[in-house]
């Protein structure tokens, strides 16, 4: 690991589908132990920005690094964690919290993945972070909206993956939980895991991450959140139609 | 008669005797794999690979070469035709499976049709359980005993794959391997259950005892015992049934599965159709 490099960096990315152009020269740097939002409208590229750090989308132009490595170096490291969004999970799957979290653990493991006692050691620490250990033995899809956040943050715990990008963590969730996830990704940030969250809710994000990303396919604004959310910026990254909702409520 | 001769005067004829086991190895290596198929969301492909791999057994037949790689060859050369017609035409996906696996199917129809065997054709269709080989059961053998080690082997990577295959892909392990991996063993299985009870039937059992086990447990690792138990025991008991009412074997195989099945359906614990609104009864009568 370079540690003088950022945790996420990607310069000039450009991605096409067909004819339509879903990122546009898009540069970010995303520093160690920082937590950064990723804000967009659907369709603003924010899906495929994440694909492209993961390696499932081959960018036409420019290039990521993770923590200075190729994203297929850092796949096989187990730098990237991933927590997917709501719907992309079937939560009736025949799995329980305990089968997810130790799935973080598959890339450390053999060619049969059979877990060692340090792989259960290492999920029962990432359960109990993660305030679930009593839950461990239910079924996936029997946790709360939160808890289910949390099971997913676990298994990236569990990977002790140092760059943990998160898809919509607080859609479906309550306030109670929020907060708890809130608590927990700060604790991890603190201790040096960088973070990116993709949104389009705007709520928790002054409370939680540090600088955030506005993004239209290229990336509008990028600095400390309080700057980036500002009415004008915001019009810009969602259409005029959200300024005058926001000035008509307030 | 008393019960045990019931069970054994069957048996007293070796190509019952051979019956049961090849339909029992068949059962269970079906009932494994189809424990991933019907999590995957891959039932209509199951159906579509056990059509296509025919022409692919055909034409190994008639080059003398072995039939599990003729049906892996064909197998993998139908989902990759269901691919590219899904991905270059405005045809969906449903239909591009349609028509990919029938025209595949009747391609080897009419090789069979053509070529000089002893193969009867109602055989491939239909199966042919009683007319199972000495030899044939050994190929069965090998085969299932094969499918069935590298889906055991492999389970935890393929549950992965069936489960979160994004998650997959960022800790380096490749979700197209894995698919090709589920795929390949489809193909083999295929040709294993395809002596068995036919390729109209084959479905069946890489479908039904799958979906069995999903509702009856909350754990895989469980689903991979109990529907191969049941899938073994329907067998068992189809084989005997076709016995004695002299109905056909495979056919009656299919159907004990889906007796199975609907009595899950029906009455299953936790995920029956009765049984939850008999929890919902007992929590009703617990609040009031």
């Amino acid at each position: 690991m370079n540690a003088a490099a950022p945790a996420i960096e990607t310069s000039g990315l450009i991605v096409r589908y067909g004819e339509t152009l879903a990122l546009d020269d898009v540069s970010i740097r995303v520093g160690t132990g920082r937590i950064c939002g990723l804000v967009g409208m659907n369709g603003s590229g924010k899906s495929t920005l994440f694909k492209s750090i993961m390696g499932i989308v081959r960018p036409d132009n420019g290039q990521v690094l993770i923590h200075g490595r190729t994203p297929a170096a850092a796949r096989k490291n187990g730098d990237l964690g991933y927590v997917p969004q709501s719907e992309d999970v079937d939560w009736s799957f025949p799995v329980s919290v305990r089968d997810v979290v130790m799935m973080g653990r598959y890339g450390h493991l053999g060619f049969t993945r059979r877990p060692r006692a340090a792989d259960h050691a290492a999920v029962a620490d990432a359960l109990a972070r993660v305030e679930l250990t009593e839950f461990a033995d239910r079924q996936i899809g029997q946790l709360s909206g939160g808890q289910k956040k949390r099971a997913f943050v676990a298994r990236g715990i569990a990977q002790q993956a140092s760059v943990l990008l998160m898809d919509e963590p607080f859609a479906g969730v309550d306030k109670r939980s929020e907060a708890t996830i809130v608590r927990l990704l700060k604790e991890l940030a603190a201790d040096g895991t960088s973070i990116l969250i993709s949104t389009h809710d705007l709520h928790a994000l002054p409370g939680l991450a540090d600088e955030s990303i506005l993004l239209l396919r290229r990336v509008l604004v990028h600095g400390p959140t309080a700057e980036v959310l500002t009415p004008g910026n915001l019009a810009l990254a969602f259409g005029f139609d959200v300024l005058e909702r926001t000035e008509a409520g307030a | 008669m008393n019960p045990l001769d019931l069970l054994l005067e069957p048996l007293g004829y070796e190509f019952m005797t051979r019956a049961l086991i090849t339909t029992v190895i068949a059962a269970i290596v079906c009932a494994v794999l189809s424990c991933w198929l019907v999590l995957v969301g891959w039932s209509l492909m199951g159906d579509a690979v056990s059509h296509a791999v025919l022409p692919g057994v055909v034409l190994a037949y008639i080059i003398g070469a072995p039939f599990a790689l003729g049906a892996l060859i064909f197998g993998f050369l139908a989902v990759i035709l269901i691919g590219v017609v899904r991905g270059t035409s405005r045809v969906k996906e449903d239909a591009a499976i349609g028509i990919v696996f029938t025209t595949l199917f009747a391609l080897g129809l009419v090789l069979i049709s053509v070529t000089p065997s002893q193969t009867d054709l109602n055989h491939i269709i239909f199966g042919n359980i009683l007319g199972v080989s000495e030899a044939d059961l050994v190929q069965i053998a090998v085969l299932g005993a094969i499918a069935f080690g590298v889906l055991v082997i492999k389970r935890r990577d393929l549950t992965l794959y069936a489960f979160d295959a994004t998650h997959a892909h960022t800790i380096g392990i490749s979700p197209k391997l894995l698919g090709a991996l589920l795929l390949g063993m489809l193909a083999l299985t295929a040709v294993v259950a395809l002596q068995v009870v036919g390729v109209i039937l084959v479905v069946a059992m890489l479908i039904i005892p799958g979906a069995t086990a999903y509702l009856l447990t909350d754990r895989f690792g469980r689903m991979l015992v109990v529907a191969p138990t049941i899938s073994a025991v329907c067998s068992v008991i189809g084989i005997y049934l076709s016995y004695y009412l002299d109905a056909a074997s495979g056919a009656m195989v299919v159907l004990a599965q889906g007796a199975a099945f609907t009595l899950v359906y029906l009455f299953g614990p936790r995920h029956g159709l009765l049984g939850r609104q008999l929890v919902r009864a007992r929590r009703r009568r617990a609040t009031a």
